[in-house]
Parts: structure tokens; C-alpha cells; sequence
């Protein structure tokens, strides 16, 4: 039987289940190969970058290949994505059991964690004896926040995972960032409010990235103390006590980031916090293009309709998915939260980017390139009717004029026939 | 003790076994349970989407 290349989303009838129930051939099929099997191997690159920056500085003598990490990222990358082109094929749903079991795929996500602090030790050393100057100095802090801003990409595939050892894991590749808290809000918040002005890390039409990223870093902050708060108010323990998570993973950086100054030195702490905040801020930029403008309907209840494959912006890019773990397979994550990266599957009527995540994530930091590549996207998935998306409140007049849709006031007459966005059912 | 699952990801709860982490020790009843609250596991379904299994 061939792939199928567009699986059935779920409805609520459908039953899907990751661990059990599924007696479907847990050994290895012999008539289907995992063509990405080794190639995510590729994604430990990153990790790899600090590395790679002193070879090419030693082979070269040009300091400027400190900044190897951004070279990579922000240009060698979005290159990769254009020459290597796209794949959107699906694994067939009778293997997903027995891809999802292998675990081998698991450790090569752990074996990022090892990389990325054999990285920031060495990084530490040629910031306090390397004799590097002060621009060769930020161009390595810059390497290390490409490093540790991916290292969120893997602790968000831990993160979700249902196993403790892996939650834990995920702590640890957060460490660097201090963004601990991230686990929390992204799997309890985000993934809950995604696609809704409630959620701050779904970025809104004509909202630019640096007005979104003060927004979603303070907001998805307050929204995990929130959460933590109301688990460990309902357990009785209160926020002060070691059971909090975050306490947990905020002491783990307090931890690191002493340490290493203990270490070497004054010297890195200015470097380290410049990593740290370039670090997160590259997941932020992902989160900003992963729902823009994208919107839930309400339902008659009173709750948001399901999350849907329409409500992410996806690619198959093959360069972008094989670094960030399939991360762009993302109307499937957020149907599947638990569901391991290489079993995620394309979805046919998902919305999709113009290019891969590395590309996109280079044009969201030029706001007027970004919304002229984009909105006319967003108005497309909304069938001219930008009343539906999620719009930025202060331009929403504005924006309603412009694009039309001054009639959004009664919004029973702004729904077109045909809309690709209809829950398949009411949840029952 | 009733047991009820989580349509998405198969998470269940065991009112026997309760989820001690998320504040219901054992015992607790599902009646007890929150209405906001969701999936421990997978975050993407409520309580009122759960389902009761076995007997």
C-alpha cells in the first residue's frame, strides 16, 4: 500500500493513541525505509558550531568566523533550504508505532545536550585565554546563542515527552537560556491558547517581530508562574518549595552561570547573557512565525474549535526540517503533542510558508519584507475576509478599512461558503 | 474507582491512583476534578473531553 500523502486529521470520533492500543507492526516494516533516518544526524551541526568557528579561525586566520553560528543559521541554511528543496512525504500510518519506538531517534536528540556544554565550556575558555578581541569575543556569544537558542528546539521535543527522564533532559538543554520556564508555558499555555489573542506567544496580523517579542518573552513568563502557581496551590505546597518546576530549572542556570564564572572569570558573564538573550530570542522569532495572524473560531459553547491543521503555518523544507527536528510538521505537533519528530506528517490543506523556517526566520526581522511576503497569505487562507485572522488590536480599524472587510461588525455575514477552517465536528 | 482517558494521547485517570503531582492525591473522584482542568500529558484536551473506560 503506498503512503498516504494526506493523513485524516482527527475528529473527536477518532481514537489516537501513541503507546498502546496499537498492536500494528512494532517490528521494523520491510517494505518501508525511513528516507530521513540518518540525515537527522545533520541537526547535531549546530551543537557543533563553537567547534567549527575555531577550525575554520585556525585554517583561515579570519577572526570573523567567531560568528560561524549566525553564518550557518541565518545564510547557510536559508541557501540549503532553496537548493535542497522540499519533501512532503508521509510515512504510512501503519509504521508510525514502530518509527516512534525506535529508539535511536530519541538519542540522537539527547546527544545534543553533550555537544551543546562541551560548547559553552570551550567557548567560556577562548573568552577568558583565547586573546580573542572584543568583536571576535561577540561573534562567538552570538555562535553560542544559535546553539542555545536550538537547544530550545530540543528541549521542546523532550518537553512534550510523557517520560521523566526526558522532561528532565529538557530542563537541562533550557539551562543556558534561563528559559526554564518555557517547558511549562509552551506545553500547558501555548499549546492550550495557540492560535487566540489569548495566547502571547501566537503573533497577530500587522504585529511586527519587535513589538511581538517583548510581548510573548514577558507574557509566556507570567503565564508559567500563573500555571506553576495553580498546580502547587491545588497540591498545597505553595510556590516556595523545591517541587517547583521552575524553581527547578531557574536554579539549574543560576548553577551554570556561576559556575562557569567561578571558573573563568568575570570575563564571560557579559558573554553569557549576550548568548542567553540571543538564545531565546531565536525561539522567538520561530514561535512569531509559526501561528501569524492565524485565528480560532469560537464555537457555539463558548470555546475555541480544536486546534486544526489550518491554524500553523507549516514547510517541508528539507534543510530547516532535518535542523529543527520536523518542528515545521507543525499543524501535526499541535494535533499530536506527544507524537515523536520523525513520525510527524504533512498535511495537504495546512497552510504553508513560502520558504523553510531559516529563511522565514531571516525575513521576520525585516518587518516590511516580512508583511509583504506575508499578509497577502493570510488574507488568502481567509478567503479575503481578513475579519477571521487574528489581528494586532491597535491596527485592527486600520486594517479592516484596508483590506475590506469594514463589514467584519456582524461576522455571520463574513463567513464565505467553502471555508477550508470548519471544525469537522463539534467537540461532543 | 472510575477511570477516564484522554481522547488524544491516552493519558488516563485512575481516581484510585488520582495524579498527585497535579493536586489530586489518591482517591480524589473525577467529579472533583477541575472542569479548566487539562491533559497532564498532552495539554490539548479538557476534562470535559475525557472519556471513562473500563468498567
Amino acid at each position: 500500500m503506498p503512503p498516504t500523502a494526506t493523513p485524516e486529521f482527527p475528529s473527536a470520533e477518532h481514537h489516537h493513541h501513541d503507546h498502546d492500543d496499537n498492536p500494528v507492526e512494532l517490528n521494523q516494516p520491510e517494505t518501508w525505509h525511513d528516507p530521513k533516518r540518518y540525515a537527522w544526524l545533520l541537526g547535531l551541526i549546530i551543537p557543533c558550531a563553537p567547534f567549527i568557528a575555531w577550525a575554520l579561525v585556525e585554517l583561515t586566520g579570519l577572526g570573523f568566523f567567531w560568528y560561524g553560528g549566525p553564518l550557518i543559521v541565518f545564510v547557510a541554511f536559508p541557501i540549503f533550504d532553496q537548493l535542497i528543496g522540499t519533501d512532503s512525504e508521509n510515512p504510512p500510518d501503519s509504521v508510525l508505532a514502530w518509527l516512534e519506538a525506535d529508539k535511536y531517534y530519541r538519542y540522537v536528540v539527547f546527544a545534543y545536550i553533550p555537544l551543546q556544554y562541551a560548547g559553552l565550556v570551550f567557548a567560556c575558555w577562548q573568552w577568558a585565554y583565547g586573546g580573542l578581541s572584543g568583536l571576535e569575543s561577540l561573534g562567538l556569544a552570538l555562535t553560542m546563542g544559535t546553539v542555545s537558542g536550538i537547544a530550545i528546539n530540543t528541549a521542546h521535543e523532550l518537553g512534550h515527552k510523557r517520560e521523566q527522564s526526558e522532561k528532565w533532559l529538557s530542563k537541562v538543554a533550557l539551562a543556558q537560556t534561563f528559559y526554564g520556564h518555557f517547558f511549562i508555558e509552551h506545553n500547558r499555555g501555548h499549546h492550550v491558547r495557540v492560535s487566540t489573542p489569548e495566547d502571547p506567544a501566537s503573533s497577530r496580523f500587522g504585529e511586527n517581530f519587535y513589538e511581538f517579542w517583548p510581548r510573548t518573552v514577558w507574557g509566556s513568563l507570567k503565564s508559567a508562574i500563573e500555571i506553576e502557581n495553580k498546580r502547587l496551590a491545588r497540591t498545597g505546597d505553595g510556590f516556595w518549595t523545591w517541587k517547583n518546576d521552575l524553581l527547578q530549572a531557574w536554579a539549574m542556570s543560576v548553577v551554570l552561570y556561576v559556575g562557569l564564572t567561578a571558573i573563568f572569570g568575570w570575563v564571560v558573564l557579559p558573554y553569557l547573557i549576550i548568548q542567553g538573550i540571543m538564545g531565546f530570542s531565536l525561539l522567538e522569532v520561530v514561535n512569531y512565525l509559526e501561528h501569524y495572524g492565524l485565528l480560532r473560531d469560537t464555537k457555539d459553547d463558548g470555546r475555541y474549535e480544536r486546534c486544526q491543521p489550518s491554524h500553523s503555518w507549516n514547510s517541508n523544507q528539507i534543510a530547516s526540517n532535518v535542523f529543527l527536528y520536523h518542528l515545521q510538521r507543525h499543524s501535526d505537533h499541535h494535533a499530536h503533542p506527544t507524537r515523536r519528530y520523525q513520525a510527524l506528517r504533512n498535511f495537504e490543506e495546512a497552510p504553508d510558508l513560502p520558504s523553510g523556517y531559516a529563511t522565514m526566520i531571516v525575513t521576520a526581522l525585516f518587518p516590511p519584507v516580512w508583511r509583504r511576503v506575508m499578509d497577502k497569505r493570510v488574507l488568502a487562507h481567509y478567503d479575503g475576509d481578513i475579519s477571521r485572522a487574528n489581528i494586532l488590536p491597535r491596527k485592527r480599524d486600520r486594517i479592516l478599512k484596508r483590506y475590506g472587510g469594514d463589514k467584519g461588525g456582524q461576522s455571520s455575514g463574513g463567513q464565505p461558503s467553502g471555508g477550508p477552517q470548519q471544525p469537522a465536528t463539534a467537540g461532543v | 474507582m472510575a477511570k477516564f482517558e484522554c481522547p488524544e494521547c491516552g493519558y488516563i485517570y485512575d481516581e484510585a491512583d488520582g495524579n498527585p503531582r497535579e493536586g489530586f492525591p489518591a482517591g480524589t473522584k473525577w467529579a472533583d476534578v477541575p472542569d479548566d482542568w487539562n491533559c497532564p500529558d498532552c495539554g490539548v484536551r479538557d476534562k470535559i473531553d475525557f472519556q471513562q473506560v473500563g468498567g
